[in-house]
């Protein structure tokens, strides 16, 4: 633990920096700005032009920003995205009275969310919807404004019937994938190191209600639910939190406890890249068609190929290889504890597959984006002089290459991570080795990934 | 520092980059083949074409009729920056030499629906030497993490 401490460097201690986080004007401003872009999203996508890559809401949300929240805001920022994000915002506003701050009456029940959907199923299961539409979800402006509408409405409902923000905690679709990768962001929100227990008790009186994120941000020390909303910052005992830089190392190389939901979400996301991979950027045009036709007998077997091989196939395969090295390790401890932890070794290997996946479409279809900029509803606008840009890859003979790298190192650093964890459980020195059936699905999840998108 | 440590220090980078290199920089070429003229009619459809995989060895003289057969559809080389379109029912021609090894996308240029994005297929020039690199790399990366020294001892 110590070792882990020395990566860590507090940003708040620069008083500057600590007056403009716990002002919340700045950020007030920032989820401004995205909730004008997600107005304009759904405005375009209910009356722009209904083909895909003339219309800013498809290029804007499934190019820029979901390019973007995977290549800088969640591997550097972990869940810096949730911050700012603008879809609970209308629910906040109604419970908390005013647009900024607490302030007028508030329309809100304050449920607490119910004790058995604590837990991240639910975001396992909207991810697996969205990603059974995504064909469609992508290429279809009016699909991705329902979808936003729907977001909206469902995060409001909650807002006004349970506490805080139950919806982004325990609903929002990419919540669980942002949480569960941003365990490997280089940036946390802790308490202090060496805080009191008296401060520690009177801090965790005062900041239930403090954090919209329902943690008692004095006993934090994960970032999988810390939606960096800053609010802890902003309360009497704020001063006892700090915004900290660390390695990417930092939590994941510690020992921690991780839940089925969980160990299965890993797993699910890590078939999900390769499914999505397949179907974007495979040659096979049988493929593309089931899963664009949603409600075809086509669709359907992909929409059953999709969930086997993501939540049954991908978990089996892995429950098979924890039994082998929980039998030739000699463990002691039961098979599903064994199952989960090498699940969350996994996460760099998963992270490292979507960022790879992004590469390998992101700069071939970035420039479809500077005409929708010029005119985001595809009505002839040229706003900024972009509108006739011609279509045009980047980095074309980069990009293999940057892949490549990508899936080899988190081929590496889950490697390494399953061996800590194989360590943490029991299996040491020599018998290192017993690890091997976890490295070979690791070896085998890479190599899928390395054949999908430069095989 | 003892010098013994040093060594245990830097053992593990060392042997790390000798095994990269070792992946990037192995023979894996096959012998020359003789170039030869080779000819391949693509039919192109909302959203794949046929063949989608297309094999060739450096130096062939390669043709491609592209046959669209229900909407507009074009075909863009990466890297070969050669491009062409057909019109339904129509068939347009690429003639080229395949000069550049590895494996390359060709996608479509003309919007053509849904997913003309995502229109993708591959032109394979010679054996995909990167792909057989990154596995090997791959493998070397395993092994670099199986080398190492009994760690901590910590128990959950």
């Amino acid at each position: 633990m110590e070792k882990a401490a020395l990566y860590h460097f507090d940003l708040t201690r620069y008083a500057w920096l600590r007056r403009l986080l716990t002002s919340r004007w700045p950020q007030f401003i920032l989820r401004a700005i995205t909730l004008a872009g997600f107005v304009l999203v759904i405005l375009t996508g209910f009356i722009g032009s209904p083909v895909g890559s003339r219309n800013f809401a498809v290029m804007f949300v499934w190019i820029a920003w979901w390019s973007a929240l995977k290549l800088i805001m969640l591997p550097f920022g972990g869940r810096a995205w949730c911050s700012i994000c603008p879809i609970p915002m209308p629910g906040e506003w109604l419970q908390q009275g005013w647009l900024v701050k607490p302030g007028g009456k508030m329309f809100n029940l304050g449920l607490r969310w119910p004790r058995r959907l604590r837990n991240t199923w639910l975001q396992s299961a909207g991810f697996a919807a969205i990603g059974l539409f995504s064909a469609l979800t992508l290429t279809t402006p009016v699909v991705t404004a329902w979808i936003f509408v729907g977001l909206i409405v469902v995060a409001v409902a909650v807002s006004v019937i349970f506490e805080q923000r139950s919806f982004c905690r325990y609903l929002c679709p990419m919540g669980g994938f942002i949480g569960l990768y941003a365990t490997m962001a280089p940036l946390e929100l802790r308490p202090q190191p060496g805080l009191t227990p008296v401060e520690k008790g009177a801090a965790a009186r005062e900041w239930p209600r403090g954090c919209p994120w329902i943690n008692n941000p004095a006993a934090l020390k994960a970032n999988a639910n810390c939606g960096l909303c800053l609010e802890c910052l902003r309360t009497e005992s704020g001063a006892n939190m700090a915004l900290n830089v660390r390695s990417f190392d930092a939590e994941l190389g510690q020992p921690g406890a991780f839940r089925l939901d969980e160990a299965f979400l890993s797993l699910g996301l890590l078939g999900s890249v390769m499914i999505y991979s397949a179907v974007f950027q495979g040659p096979w045009g049988a493929l593309k068609n089931a899963a664009l036709n949603a409600g075809s007998g086509a669709w359907w077997s992909f929409a059953a190929f999709f969930l086997l091989a993501s939540f049954g196939l991908l978990p089996a395969l892995l429950a098979g290889a924890s039994a082998l090295v929980r039998r030739t390790g000699n463990l002691a401890q039961p098979l599903q504890m064994v199952f989960t932890l090498f699940s969350r070794a996994l996460l760099p290997l998963g992270l490292l597959s979507w960022i790879a996946f992004t590469v390998s479409f992101a700069f071939g279809k970035l420039a479809y984006l500077w005409p929708v900029l010029s005119d985001p509803f595809g009505w002839g606008w040229n706003l900024f002089g972009t509108a006739s840009v011609e279509w045009q890859p980047y980095l074309l003979s980069a990009t293999p290459v940057i892949e490549t790298v990508l899936l080899v190192t988190g081929l590496i650093w889950s490697g390494r991570t399953i061996l800590k964890t194989a360590e943490q459980l029991g299996v040491r020195g020599e018998r290192r080795w017993a690890a091997a059936p976890v490295l070979l699905f690791a070896l085998a999840g890479t190599l899928t990934m390395l054949w999908l998108l430069i095989g | 520092m003892t010098l013994p440590k040093f060594i245990s220090i830097l053992a593990k980078p060392i042997l790390g980059l000798t095994l990269a290199v070792l992946a990037l920089t192995a023979p894996l070429s096959l012998p020359p083949t003789q170039p030869v003229e080779r000819y391949f009619r693509i039919e192109a459809s909302q959203f794949a074409y046929s063949p989608g995989v297309l094999q060739v060895n450096p130096g062939d003289q390669v043709t491609i009729d592209l046959v669209a057969t229900d909407v507009v559809h074009g075909i863009y080389i990466d890297n070969y920056e050669l491009q062409a379109s057909a019109d339904p029912g129509q068939t347009a021609r690429l003639t080229f030499t395949a000069d550049q090894a590895g494996l390359f996308r060709f996608r479509c240029l003309v919007p053509c629906g849904q997913l003309h994005p995502f229109m993708l297929g591959k032109l394979q020039v010679g054996p995909n030497q990167l792909f057989l690199r990154a596995v090997l790399l791959s493998l070397a990366g395993l092994l670099l993490v199986l080398w190492k020294k009994p760690l901590s001892t910590i128990s959950i």
